[in-house]
């Protein structure tokens, strides 16, 4: 729980401290994370995550090269929350890291219609 | 004074002699460095090259009739062991095929899989370029391009490729799999990948069952135990009348 600090100091700074409206509009509640740090820094990753991911599937799929910097697969072990009985929720199930945001933001992702949402 | 088509014909067979010539100094230079180059196994982070080629060799002589230890251990390796209860439909990425003689009654039988071909027609009918095949000869489908169409599934001679019809879940994360693509044996490609020589789950299952039938390994390397096995025994394509050059051979019929 390295990174929950880190990660309500930036959501104080953003405004961004509670799941519901305030005086600037609906605020995100982003869910902890259990990694200490980021394979990026979070504006980077926040902005470039999909072209990370783009230019990750064609060198994984295509050429062979697996498990590198942006995998799909580093994000979800990363930001995977579990349950009481320690069973993990899957990554794209209603208020978890990545559905959480993109709901937000109204964009419809697909990966997980293939790629595992909880780690092996 | 114009050259007729006849001196330009023959100058330009003689030019194309000349190349063919280099070609062949190129060509026995190029195979030493091949040969160099195969001492050094890839490093996982590396990309394939075609330096390897991989492929199984599956001797029908110990494949036991009845014995389906290959099929399940794809099944539980890429999670298609469930299925829908539609047989159907249902994924099917190596089967079992028994084969008998009807004229002299000898039987046999012998797992049937993605033949991973040299030469792919499921490639060159795929209109998207999601069917494609890796440096390294193995033939994948990229599902991120893919569409769906299936045209492949109709190209393919060996039936080897399946259609998801259903949503998924608890798909493992090193072998994605999703409603509305094509999928087929990858040879156990995120194996490979690793580096290690890991063979792929339906040869890891034949050995564990006690069969031993099915032989992985480099086809371009002549040490690996694939290549001296070919180059000591008769062995066949499925299908070798298409000329497709297929990574999957097999002995014993």
């Amino acid at each position: 729980m390295g990174k929950s600090a880190p990660i309500a100091v930036l959501l104080v700074a953003l405004g961004c401290g509670s799941g519901a409206a305030n005086a600037l509009g609906p605020q995100l509640e982003i869910p902890a994370s259990a990694g200490e740090q980021c394979v990026e820094p979070t504006p980077v990753i926040r902005r470039e995550h999909m072209r990370f991911l783009l230019h990750q599937r064609e060198r994984t799929v295509h050429e062979g090269v697996r498990g590198a910097r942006h995998s799909l697969v580093g994000c979800v072990s990363c930001h995977v929350n579990r349950d009481a009985s320690g069973t993990a929720i899957p990554i794209d199930a209603r208020g978890q890291f990545c559905e959480a945001c993109h709901a937000f933001v109204g964009v419809r992702m697909d990966c997980f219609g293939c790629h595992a949402t909880t780690p092996d | 004074m114009m050259a007729s088509p006849a001196d330009l014909s023959d100058h330009s067979r003689r030019r194309f002699l000349a190349g063919v010539g280099a070609a062949a100094g190129l060509g026995s230079l190029a195979s030493t460095v091949t040969l160099l180059r195969l001492a050094e196994a890839r490093a996982p982070g590396e990309a394939a090259t075609s330096a390897e080629r991989w492929g199984l060799l599956v001797d029908t002589a110990k494949c036991a009739s009845g014995c389906d230890a290959c099929v399940r251990g794809c099944a539980n390796e890429h999670g298609w062991a469930a299925g829908t209860g539609r047989a159907a439909t249902d994924a099917q990425w190596i089967r079992k095929v028994d084969v008998r003689d009807a004229v002299r009654g000898r039987a046999f039988s012998l797992p049937l899989m993605c033949q991973h071909c040299d030469d792919p027609p499921c490639v060159d009918v795929c209109p998207t370029g999601a069917s494609f095949k890796r440096a390294d000869g193995i033939v994948l489908v990229d599902k991120h391009t893919c569409i769906g169409c299936r045209y492949c599934m109709m190209a393919c001679p060996y039936k080897a490729r399946s259609f998801i019809h259903e949503d998924l879940s608890n798909q493992k994360s090193y072998s994605p799999r999703g409603k509305g693509t094509v999928e087929s044996c990858t040879l156990c490609v995120h194996r490979i990948d690793e580096g290690a020589g890991r063979a792929p789950a339906c040869v890891e299952a034949c050995d564990d069952a006690g069969h031993g039938a099915i032989v992985f390994g480099d086809l371009n390397d002549p040490d690996s135990g694939i290549s001296t096995a070919l180059a000591s025994r008769e062995s066949s394509e499925i299908r070798a009348d298409l000329g497709l050059d297929t990574g999957v051979r097999y002995a014993g019929f």
